[in-house]
């Protein structure tokens, strides 16, 4: 496989306007006798919300992992604004700009909600005091920490809490809140709302929209269906490991799109 | 919130202010100073004091290693030994080689921090537990201090002692060691609370997956604290060779139990991401404490092992309870 060529400009397709902004060809992955990727396809346009959806198991998790650097394929390729590209680390999808929120969270339950918010990329202080002691700049990142949750309008008591001592909710709304603040060019939730009530899933949406609105693509997966139709611009239906349709909402009906999700119904393989 | 079990809100929260970091330990050993005092007169002097931290500053030292290891969720048996080594070498460089005292002590440290990496590479290469790998290492320096020396190395050149000497603070002889103890743990807390490397630290310790997928890398954060936690055990060598003006092949033998009853005493958690530096320190000088303590007052030593036996699975205790309280 090439690696990834940092210096050259992105390839400009003569839709320039329709090269995905990050998109898959072939991906495989096999956990020993586990398929949990079989030649899956992805595309993700500039300016979208891309709903991501599934049975349990599916492989959309493994999706997402690969395209944000958590998993290594076994074969198949990634492309970043049409150009072919090598995650190794998650620390290199975050470089690209593009900041995952997954399922299991990835917090350090025991650190506070600013540490969390900036761990990989604390702020020091500025002069000697952080380039020769490295000292961190606690207050700007608290500060920092305190607008980026206000976005999200989560009630927390303290930023200086423990990340464990918040409800899952909260927890969640963390998650959020560090990847909305630092994505550049991609961000993806990976159920997102799971754990959220009605009032909290609203903020989540509500700002995931927010960041649409601010030019940045979108990839949702979630299981629930009202929130998946409410807000994506298209639907990406993954089955057994790949990608077996992409429907718009407007097309198909919530029972339809359910149908294609479990195999109860076939579709032309791009209806967009 | 909902309670579970039988736990009450009240319980719940004194066990969190017992597990608050350093809180225990701080508790324990001002009752220890308070008991002992009023026992014996000669117990609350600075130059009984000043003893206590002579006698604990090499493990105090191996300690701050141990700490930083532990921290990561993981173990070093091999300390005492890596320690024992890098004394031998030291003194038998400068005594037996004609190597300058000086140079033969940094060939140490650089030994102890050698293989310190070596217990750090092989666990993040090899994914092999630290538990195994430290019980394979103490096995190989205790073998390759007695390939290298079978007898204890003496008349050691005065710079290798240096830091056994004393200064007068009034009237109290302090030592180079207990200050240069207590300036590495100053060190290792403000990296612990200050900056970005003591964080990961934690998170790597807290959830290395977690750790792993914001991006931190997790197998640089091993592989350096490993290697830091070797340089500590090699300045703990400088230390045991100054207080004992011996290079000593026996040495260091009970060092890793010490340094992780100092390190679970200070309040942090054998399961990793949780505790303090300072901590350590209060667990050693508990130790410590105790043992001058009861000295002092004629209680037979054997009592200063029971006691320690007791507060360590206390410490542990409040450990597994304050874990059941967040959960
Ligand atoms: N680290 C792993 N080790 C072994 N098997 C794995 C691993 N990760 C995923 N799998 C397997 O790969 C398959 C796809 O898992 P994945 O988590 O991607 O599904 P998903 O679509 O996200 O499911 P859900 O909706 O339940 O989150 C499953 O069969 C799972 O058991
Ligand atoms: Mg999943």
């Amino acid at each position: 496989m090439p690696s990834p060529e940092r210096g050259t400009p992105p390839q400009v397709a003569d839709q320039s306007a329709r090269t995905p902004v990050l998109s898959a060809q072939g991906l495989v992955k096999h956990y020993g006798q586990v398929v949990a990727m079989d030649g899956a396809d992805f595309d993700l346009f500039p300016g979208e919300i891309l709903a991501v959806i599934g049975d349990n198991g599916a492989g959309k998790s493994t999706l997402i992992k690969a395209l944000s650097g958590a998993v290594i394929p076994d074969s198949g390729q990634i492309f970043l604004n049409g150009e072919a590209i090598n995650f190794r680390s998650p620390l290199d999808a975050r470089r690209y700009g593009i900041e995952t929120v997954h399922q299991s969270l990835a917090v350090a339950p025991a650190l506070n909600i600013v540490d969390n918010m900036f761990l990989g990329r604390e702020i020091r202080r500025p002069g000697p005091l952080g380039s020769v002691f490295r000292m961190l700049d606690k207050k700007k990142m608290l500060a920092d920490a305190t607008v980026y949750m206000q976005d999200l309008k989560f009630r927390i008591q303290s930023m200086q809490q423990a990340v464990e001592t918040l409800s899952g909710g909260q927890r969640q709304g963390v998650a959020v809140a560090r990847a909305a603040a630092f994505a550049r060019n991609v961000i993806i939730l990976d159920e997102p709302t799971a754990a959220l009530g009605v009032k909290e899933s609203g903020m989540v949406l509500e700002l995931i929209q927010k960041v649409r609105d601010r030019g940045l693509p979108v990839i949702l997966i979630s299981h629930n269906m009202p929130h998946v139709f409410e807000i994506a611009d298209r639907i990406h239906i993954h089955r057994m490991g790949k990608r077996t349709a992409i429907v718009r909402p407007q097309a198909y009906s919530m029972s339809d799109v359910v149908a294609i999700m479990t195999g109860a119904l076939e579709v032309n393989k791009q209806s967009n | 919130m909902t309670t579970t079990g039988p736990m009450s809100t009240a319980s719940r929260r004194f066990i969190s202010f017992l597990a608050a970091p350093a809180v225990s330990p701080l508790i324990a050993l001002v009752i220890a100073v308070i008991i002992f005092a009023t026992q014996s007169d000669r117990f609350l002097t600075g130059r009984n004091f000043s003893l206590i931290v002579q006698q604990v500053m090499v493990v105090g030292t191996l300690a701050i290693g141990q700490t930083l290891i532990i921290l990561t969720a993981g173990i070093d048996l091999s300390n005492g030994l890596i320690s024992a080594l890098g004394g031998v070498v030291m003194t038998k460089l400068a005594v037996a080689s004609g190597v300058n005292p000086v140079l033969a002590i940094l060939i140490g440290i650089l030994v102890c921090t050698a293989f310190g990496a070596v217990n750090g590479l092989l666990i993040t290469r090899l994914n092999l537990p630290p538990f195994i790998v430290t019980l394979g290492t103490l096995n190989i320096a205790f073998a390759l201090v007695r390939i290298y020396s079978t007898q204890s190395i003496t008349g050691l050149p005065d710079v290798q002692t240096s830091l056994g000497e004393t200064f007068l603070l009034g009237t109290t002889a302090i030592s180079y060691g207990s200050i240069l103890m207590f300036i590495l743990y100053l060190i290792t807390w403000y990296m612990l609370q200050n900056t970005a490397f003591g964080r990961h630290i934690y998170a790597v310790g807290n959830d290395p997956e977690a750790a792993r997928l914001t991006g931190i890398p997790v197998n640089r954060v091993l592989l350096t604290v490993y290697t830091l936690a070797g340089a500590t055990y090699g300045i703990g060598a400088l230390m045991l060779i100054a207080r004992t003006g011996v290079g000593d092949p026996q040495a260091g033998q009970d060092a890793n139990l010490e340094s992780i009853t100092a390190v679970v005493l200070g309040g942090t958690s054998l399961f990793g991401g949780r505790g303090n530096v300072m901590g350590t320190l209060l667990g050693v000088l508990i130790v410590g404490v105790f043992r001058n303590g009861l000295q002092l007052t004629g209680v037979p030593s054997i009592y200063q092992v029971l006691i320690t036996g007791i507060l360590v699975i206390l410490a542990v205790a409040i450990d597994q309870l304050s874990r059941k309280a967040r959960a």
